[in-house]
C-alpha cells in the first residue's frame, strides 16, 4: 500500500474540484477528446503544479503567441523530451528548496505528451527519466497517431487503422503492426504506479491522476484521448466512443501499484469491437477477418490482463 | 587565499564549477569531457557541493534537463563534446530563445565519421548560429577563469543567455598544468547569486515556449541576436572586473607581436601557444610576422578584430575544421565576411590544420607563414588548403 | 492587459518570449466556429453537471442555483454536452446566419 494514498477518499461528482487549469480560448478541434482527458487530469492535480509540454496538439492548442490557455506555470521546448525537462524542473525544485532559494513546498511536476511523444520519440527521455526515480507524473495522452501533423500512424496506432501512413490499399488493410504497450513498459521500470484512464470515466481518470500526482516517485498515465479529426467520427462522440472502447475492452482500465495490477472495471460480457470499430471512418474499409482478428487480439490482450491481476474472467 | 597546484584541466574546469556553486548538473558521460563530469559527481557525492547530479540517458536529453532546470531558477552546468554536442543540436538553439543562462564546457573534438576521440573545432563549428556566447581557452588558467567568467556573464540580467566555454580536448582537457585555484570568497567576490528574473513558480505561473507564429517569429528572432551581439560589453567588463579583482586580464582578441607585422597568424584554442613559439621563432630570423587569436568568438568581436590587424597586409587564418564544398573555413569565412567592406583590406589566406588530433606543429606555423607570403605576391588557385596531408 | 494578437516589435516583447499572463487565451474567442449551440432545458435539467465536466471548451459553467449556462464566447458547438445529457435536457440548434 502507498502511504500517500492514505488520507485521499477519491474525488465525488457532487464535489468536484472548480479550479480550471486550463482556460477557454483554447483551439482545439470541436469535440476533441485529447483536451477534455487533459482537462479533467488537470482539474484533479491542482493549481500547485509545473506543467511541461512535449510537441504537439495539446501543445499548440494551448500557446499560441501572445495567447496562454495555461493558468498553471507551463513550459514546451521541443518533441522528444517532455521527460528530461520535466527531470530538469524536478531536480531543480528540489535543490532549490534544499538550499533555501525557494519556499519548501511540494510542487507536482507534471508531463504531457502525445502517443507521438510517448511510444516513439520520447520513449528514451521518457524511459530515462523513470529510471532516475523523479518525483513526476507523465500523461500520455493517447490518440493513436500523430494528429497535429495530419494523422501519421504511430506505434501505438491500432491494428487495422487507417492513417495517412498506413492507408489501406489493393496491398494493405491499414495498420499491420500491433499497438505498443506502453504502460506495460513503465511497469518495466519497477516505479510506484502506472494506470489507465478514459475521460468518459472521468471520476476515475480523476482519481487517478490525483494518486499520480501523490504518489513519491515516477507515475505514468495512460490516458484515452478520442479525436474526431482523425478517426473520423462525429464531434459529439468523444464520450460515446470513449466508453465502447473500455466496454469491449479494446481500452481497459487499470491500475498497477507496486507493480500489482488491479482491473478497475472489470468487463465480463464484453460488446463487440465491431460496435467500436463501426462508429469511427478509420475503421470503415476493414473486412470481417480483419474484425475478427482484431477481436481475437482484443480477448488475447484482455487475458494477459486478467492474469496479470490474478484473476479469471 | 588562492593557491598554484598542479591539475588536471578538467579537474580545473570542475573545481571552477563547484566554486560557482551550481545548483544542477545534469551530463552524459563522452570522451574527452568525461573528467569533468566525473569530478563533479564526485565532489556531490562527498557532499563538497551541494547539486542535483543528474544522470541523463542521452546529451539530447542532457540539455533538455538543463533547459527545465534553468527555467525552473537554478544555476545549471554541463559539458559535452562532439558527438554529444551534434546530439544536443536541437536544444541549443531552444536555450538561448528561451534567454536560460546554462553554462557549458565543450572539450573539443572531431565529428565522425570517421568516428575520431581526437581534438579539432568541427564539433562546435558545425554549432555556428545556435545563439550562445562562446569563448575559446588555450591553457588550463584560462578554462578555470573562463568558467567563472561564463556564469558571471550568462546571468547577468542585461544578457540572460547560455554560454560555452570551448577548451581543446586531450590537448587541454587531459593535461596537467599549474593552475591558480580561487577560493570560495574570493568567487564570491565576483560571482553573485543567481537571480532569476523568470522561473516556473506556481505563485507566478508564466508560459515559456509558446508558438512563434509569423507574425512574431522574425522579432523573436531579432530579440535574442540584439542580446547576443550586446552581451559583448558586459564579456569584456567581466574580463575586467577579473583582471581587477585577480591580477588575470583578457580580451576578446589578443594580440603577439603584431607591430609591424606583414603577415599574421590567426588562431583560436590551444595551438595558439604552438603559435606563438613559430612566431618567436620566425621574429628571430627576422620575419614580419605576428599572431592574433579569438578568445571571444561569439558574438563576433569584429572591431576589436579589426583594430588587432590593423596594418598587416596579409592574414593567415588557420581553421580546425573543413566546411566541406564550402568557400573555405568557418573561421576564415567569418572573418573575410568582416572585412570585405574595409577599405584597402588585407588579403586573407585559408589554411585548415589540425583535424582529427593531427598535431599542429612549429614548423607547419613557419610552413603557413612562408605560404602567405608567397600567395600575396602571387595569388594561388585553391580557395583555401590542407596542412600535412598527403597529396598520393 | 493580454495583447489580442502578435503584431508587435522585438522591443516589446517579454525576455525569452514569455507570457506573464496566465489564461491568457480567454481573449480569444472560439465560438464563432460554431454552427450549432446548445440550448439548456431547465424544466428537464436535474443539475449533475455532467455537461459541464464533459465540456472540452470549458463552455459550460456553473450557473444560479446549480444550474448550467453556456458561455457562447468559446462554446464550438460540438454537441457532447447533448449527447451525453443524461435527461436529455440540452439540444442543439442550427446558429441563423
Amino acid at each position: 500500500m502507498i502511504k500517500e494514498f492514505e488520507n485521499f477518499k477519491g474525488f465525488s461528482a457532487k464535489k468536484l474540484p472548480l479550479a480550471e487549469p486550463i482556460a477557454s480560448g483554447h483551439r482545439a478541434c470541436q469535440g476533441c477528446g485529447e483536451v477534455l482527458a487533459l482537462r479533467l487530469a488537470m482539474k484533479a492535480i491542482g493549481m500547485n503544479s509545473i506543467v511541461v509540454s512535449a510537441t504537439g496538439c495539446m501543445e499548440i492548442i494551448t500557446s499560441t503567441f501572445p495567447h496562454t490557455a495555461w493558468n498553471v506555470p507551463w513550459i514546451h521546448v521541443a518533441f522528444e523530451n517532455a521527460a528530461a525537462v520535466a527531470s530538469g524542473v524536478e531536480a531543480a525544485l528540489k535543490v532549490l528548496m534544499r538550499k533555501g532559494k525557494i519556499p519548501q513546498k511540494h510542487i507536482d511536476v507534471v508531463a504531457i505528451g502525445g502517443d507521438g511523444a510517448t511510444a516513439d520519440i520520447g520513449l528514451q527521455a521518457l524511459s530515462g527519466a523513470m529510471e532516475r526515480g523523479h518525483d513526476f507524473v507523465y500523461i500520455c495522452l493517447d490518440n493513436e497517431a500523430y494528429m497535429n501533423t495530419g494523422v501519421q500512424r504511430s506505434s501505438s496506432t491500432p491494428y487495422g487503422a487507417m492513417t495517412t501512413t498506413s492507408p489501406p490499399g489493393k496491398k494493405s488493410f491499414g495498420q499491420a503492426t500491433k499497438k505498443k504497450n506502453v504502460p506495460a513498459i513503465a511497469v518495466a521500470h519497477n516505479i510506484p504506479y502506472v494506470a489507465t484512464a478514459s475521460p468518459a470515466y472521468f471520476l476515475d481518470l480523476m482519481n487517478k491522476a490525483k494518486k499520480a500526482a501523490l504518489v513519491k516517485g515516477p507515475a505514468y498515465l495512460h490516458i484515452y484521448s478520442s479525436c474526431p479529426t482523425g478517426w473520423r467520427h462525429g464531434g459529439d462522440l468523444a464520450i460515446e466512443i470513449s466508453k465502447l472502447a473500455v466496454e469491449t475492452n479494446v481500452f481497459p482500465l487499470y491500475e498497477v501499484i507496486e507493480g500489482n495490477y488491479i482491473i478497475n472495471r472489470k468487463i465480463t460480457k464484453p460488446k463487440p469491437v465491431a460496435e467500436y470499430l463501426k462508429k469511427q471512418g478509420r475503421f470503415r474499409h476493414l473486412t470481417d477477418d480483419i474484425i475478427a482478428e482484431i477481436q481475437r487480439q482484443v480477448d488475447e490482450e484482455y487475458d494477459k490482463l486478467l492474469k496479470l491481476a490474478g484473476e479469471t474472467a | 587565499m588562492a593557491k598554484r597546484i598542479g591539475m588536471e584541466v578538467s579537474i580545473a574546469a570542475s573545481e571552477a564549477v563547484k566554486l560557482a556553486d551550481v545548483d544542477l548538473i545534469a551530463a552524459y558521460p563522452i570522451t574527452p569531457q568525461t573528467h569533468i563530469v566525473e569530478h563533479l559527481a564526485e565532489v556531490v557525492a562527498d557532499g563538497e557541493l551541494d547539486a542535483a547530479f543528474v544522470p541523463v540517458e542521452s546529451e539530447h536529453s542532457a540539455m533538455s534537463c538543463c533547459i527545465g532546470s534553468s527555467a525552473a531558477g537554478a544555476r545549471t552546468f554541463t559539458a559535452s563534446s562532439s558527438q554529444g554536442l551534434a546530439l544536443m543540436h536541437e536544444m541549443l538553439f531552444i536555450a538561448p530563445a528561451m534567454r536560460l543562462p546554462i553554462v557549458m564546457v565543450v572539450a573539443n573534438r572531431a565529428l565522425s565519421g570517421p568516428i575520431s576521440i581526437w581534438n579539432d573545432h568541427s564539433d562546435i563549428m558545425a554549432e555556428q548560429d545556435i545563439a550562445w556566447i562562446q569563448t575559446f581557452a588555450e591553457n588550463g588558467q584560462e578554462v578555470f577563469d573562463l568558467v567563472l567568467h561564463a556564469f558571471r556573464v550568462a546571468e547577468d540580467s542585461k544578457v540572460l543567455l547560455p554560454m560555452i566555454v570551448n577548451m581543446d580536448g586531450f590537448t587541454l582537457s587531459h593535461v596537467i598544468e599549474p593552475i591558480e585555484i580561487l577560493d570560495k570568497a574570493e568567487v564570491d567576490k565576483y560571482l553573485p547569486p543567481y537571480k532569476p528574473k523568470v522561473r516556473l513558480d506556481p505563485r507566478k505561473p508564466v508560459s515559456m515556449g509558446l508558438v512563434g507564429v509569423p507574425e512574431i517569429y522574425t522579432e523573436a528572432k531579432k530579440a535574442t541576436n540584439e542580446a547576443l551581439i550586446n552581451s559583448k560589453k558586459v564579456v569584456v567588463k567581466a574580463w575586467k572586473e577579473f583582471g581587477d579583482l585577480f591580477g588575470r586580464y583578457y580580451n576578446p582578441v589578443e594580440s603577439y607581436k603584431t607591430e609591424g607585422a606583414e603577415v599574421i597568424l590567426i588562431t583560436m584554442g590551444s595551438i595558439s601557444e604552438t603559435a606563438m613559439t613559430a612566431i618567436d621563432k620566425m621574429r628571430e630570423k627576422g620575419l614580419p610576422v605576428g599572431l592574433v587569436r579569438f578568445r571571444l568568438w561569439k558574438p563576433f568581436p569584429a572591431t576589436e578584430f579589426k583594430k588587432a590587424i590593423a596594418g598587416a597586409q596579409t592574414l593567415a587564418v588557420v581553421d580546425r575544421a573543413l566546411s566541406p564544398g564550402g568557400a573555405c573555413g568557418p573561421v576564415a569565412e567569418e572573418i573575410k565576411a568582416a572585412l570585405y567592406a574595409e577599405r584597402g583590406r588585407p588579403k586573407v589566406f585559408n589554411f585548415i590544420a589540425g583535424l582529427g588530433g593531427r598535431d599542429v606543429t612549429v614548423e607547419n606555423f613557419e610552413e603557413i607563414v612562408s605560404r602567405a607570403f608567397t600567395y600575396a605576391k602571387k595569388r594561388p588557385k585553391q580557395l583555401y588548403e590542407m596542412i600535412g596531408v598527403r597529396e598520393i | 492587459m493580454a495583447k489580442i494578437d502578435a503584431i508587435m516589435g522585438w522591443k516589446e516583447l517579454d525576455l525569452g518570449c514569455v507570457i506573464r499572463q496566465p489564461g491568457s487565451s480567454r481573449a480569444f474567442k472560439t465560438g464563432d466556429w460554431r454552427s450549432q449551440r446548445p440550448v439548456v432545458d431547465r424544466d428537464k435539467c436535474i443539475k449533475c453537471g455532467l455537461c459541464w465536466v464533459y465540456c472540452p471548451d470549458l463552455s459550460m459553467v456553473p450557473a444560479e442555483e446549480g444550474y448550467y449556462k453556456v458561455n457562447l464566447d468559446y462554446c464550438k458547438g460540438c454537441g457532447i454536452c447533448a449527447k451525453e445529457c443524461p435527461k436529455d435536457a440540452i439540444t442543439m440548434v442550427l446558429e441563423e446566419d
